[in-house]
């Protein structure tokens, strides 16, 4: 028999779960917990500044590992300080296990010091969540909390530990064994067949692939379909890398920023394979005028995906992997010549413009730069912006898992305690964390994280002095009546980042950009790259409110 | 950021349905489910929730009309953690009759 405290077993069941790094921040209510983590061997603790970036942090470790990641923050304003982070890993289904303090069982209820309803208010943002009740229940809640955020679509859970529940003993014969997940959903032979059929008889079909091929580590075999089957292959923003952008196939993304030839050739499809993506409103524009002429195929591990915006013609609910894996044999190979060679002119004929790309001072430019400095081991971790989708057009990403972003919450603050937290997960790879300095300023205080922790993370902000999406959309679409968009007092960020312990280069005072950008993104450890951008630069093409994909607007 | 264009919602002309979940039984539970009705503006028109005899599980029974997006909510209402089986029957289902006596 083992008796220990409820903190002491949440620990042991963290380290038998092989968690390795957790981030967070202490408080009274957790302070229990926070005591027997000191006494931990394997787990090493990684203080925030603020419970945000510790949220973000977690995320970037399991954005780049695909395991779940775990945050800690104390009762009350700790806890909502999370809210944002859990809420962003919900939608982008990203696999987190955050542990909040909770004040006293006894307490609860009662307004009591630093006490709120975290349970209640995590109930829309989770995958499912936990309040506590006793320290016996732990042997429980742990595993299944596991179990919870890395079975089927992953996602985020929360578990709230009232302080005595972390104080109580609990007498146990032996720890629950790690927690796995669940088993893979039966295959759907019969919706497979008739999968294979269409894309069989398809003359212009079209691959597009979402975030869930790369949760399901299905990538390869997503590329395979595609070359098996001469299908042109478009990403969302959340797929990126599954397919290299430079592969023959690929249309690169689609959407409301993606290239005019990507929806032109989506138009046109009369078959859409849709593998782990949700037709989110940002990728498919106007509904209704989406692929208008084309017969659907949706395959998704979350049943309640099936024809949520789309009525599928087949629809295959399973592990996306598991089902290509199905699908593969089944697809006759074939070589579409027309087609391909119809969308190789629509590609000539309306290819993605990456305005003044020789100049590394530019917004595409300075992207295409960064890329050439760095090899495909790299992370790339963006803000969320203006900068986020010139990445997203112009970073050659060819890596699943290459590429982190805040999809669909579209977190400004998500990208540096992300790339902290990729850093710190995987330290042998470059993280680059491309940035505005809208969305710098919201979780700006990591870097003194950063500075601490020593992780080879180059933050590359790109500072046009101003909430840039914002104040395109005034001057597009609010007959230019700009307000609050802009800052009006420039901010001194080398400076910042040099008096938080990090090195720093200015591309604007630099005689040798592209040599020291390369020098400086070469040298191990934390550091600041500031370039200015000019504010009229704008996202193009784009899909303007309410439109169809293909009415773009072009600078 | 930009306006989100969608059809609206519709409004009106549905049939009732009853919905019969079985849930497991510890506090929370009821949040979840109803907060999901709530949070795409399903009017959830009648509600009734007992244990059942082993303690571990209770049995919610629900009324909603029966819109086009009842499909996909019960979708999501399967994909709870704590909500073990939804079963779907017709508004004369026997078991909110024999209430209406209660809401006279």
């Amino acid at each position: 028999m083992m008796t220990m405290t409820g903190a002491e077993l949440i620990v042991r069941l963290l380290e038998q779960q092989g968690i390795e790094t957790i981030v967070g921040i202490p408080g009274g209510a957790i302070l229990p917990l926070y005591d027997a983590l000191s006494q931990s061997k394997t787990i090493r603790h990684v203080l925030a500044r603020h419970e945000q970036g510790a949220g973000f942090m977690a995320q970037g470790m399991a954005r780049v590992t695909g395991k779940p990641a775990v945050c800690f923050a104390s009762s009350g304003p700790g806890a909502t300080n999370l809210v944002t982070a859990i809420a962003d890993a919900r939608l982008d289904s990203i696999p987190l296990v955050a542990i909040t303090g909770q004040v006293p069982l006894a307490m609860i209820g009662t307004d009591a010091f630093q006490e709120v309803d975290i349970y209640g208010m995590t109930i829309p943002i989770t995958k499912h969540n936990f309040l506590v009740r006793s320290a016996a229940e732990l042997l429980e809640v742990m595993p299944h909390a596991f179990r919870i955020a890395m079975s089927g679509r992953p996602g985020p859970v929360l578990v709230d530990v009232p302080k005595d529940v972390q104080n109580q003993l609990v007498t146990f014969e032996r720890l629950p064994a790690p927690a796995e997940s669940d088993p893979l959903p039966p295959l759907d032979e019969t919706a497979i067949a008739a999968a294979a059929r269409l894309i069989d008889e398809a003359e212009r079909p079209v691959l597009y692939l979402g975030g869930g091929v790369i949760h399901a580590d299905a990538a390869p075999l997503a590329v395979t379909l595609a070359e098996q089957t001469s299908m042109p292959t478009t990403m969302t923003l959340m797929a990126l890398g599954a397919m290299p952008v430079d592969h023959p196939l690929s249309l690169g993304m689609l959407g409301m920023h993606g290239a005019r030839h990507t929806n032109f050739a989506l138009q046109e499809a009369d078959l859409l394979v849709c593998v782990g993506a949700r037709f989110d409103d940002r990728a498919i524009g106007k509904a209704s005028q989406f692929c208008p002429e084309a017969k659907v195929i949706h395959i998704d591990i979350d049943r309640a995906e099936l024809g949520k915006i789309r009525r599928p013609d087949v629809a295959i609910h399973g592990d996306v992997k598991a089902v290509l894996q199905a699908l593969l044999p089944r697809v006759r190979a074939q070589l579409r010549k027309r087609w391909l060679s119809h969308v190789a002119g629509l590609k000539s004929r309306f290819p993605l413009v990456l305005e003044g790309r020789e100049d590394p001072r530019s917004h595409y430019g300075l992207v295409q730069a960064v890329a050439k400095a760095l090899d495909d081991e790299a992370v790339v971790v963006t803000d969320v912006g203006q900068h986020q989708m010139w990445v997203a057009q112009a970073y050659p990403l060819r890596r699943p898992r290459q590429w982190l972003t805040s999809g669909g919450l579209g977190t400004m603050g998500f990208g540096l305690p992300a790339a902290i937290g990729a850093a710190l997960a995987e330290p042998q790879r470059t993280v680059v964390c491309f940035t505005g300095d809208g969305s710098l300023k919201m979780n700006i205080q990591e870097m003194a994280t950063l500075a601490e922790e020593g992780g080879n993370v180059k933050i590359v902000l790109m500072n046009n002095q101003s909430l840039g999406l914002v104040y395109q959309q005034q001057n597009l679409f609010y007959g230019k009546r700009v307000i609050a968009s802009n800052y009006r007092r420039p901010t001194d960020f080398v400076k910042i980042a040099e008096g938080f312990g990090l090195e720093a280069l200015d591309l604007d005072r630099s005689e040798h950009p592209e040599a020291d950008l390369a020098a400086i993104l070469r040298r191990p450890g934390p550091a600041l790259i500031h370039c200015s951008i000019e504010r009229e630069r704008f996202v193009y093409p784009m899909v303007p409110p309410g439109a169809a994909n293909t009415e773009m607007i072009e600078g | 950021m930009i306006e989100q264009v969608a059809e609206p919602l519709p409004t009106g002309g549905f049939e009732k349905v009853v919905l019969e979940l079985e849930v497991n039984n510890h506090p929370g539970v009821m949040s979840h489910v109803c907060g999901l009705f709530a949070r795409r503006a399903f009017n959830v028109e009648g509600i009734l929730c007992m244990p059942l005899p082993d303690g571990r599980r209770s049995r919610i029974w629900l009324t909603v009309f029966a819109d086009q997006r009842l499909e996909q909510l019960v979708r999501q209402l399967e994909r709870l953690v704590d909500v073990l089986e939804v079963r779907r029957h017709g508004a004369d289902h026997e078991v909110f009759v024999q209430l209406e006596r209660f809401f006279q």
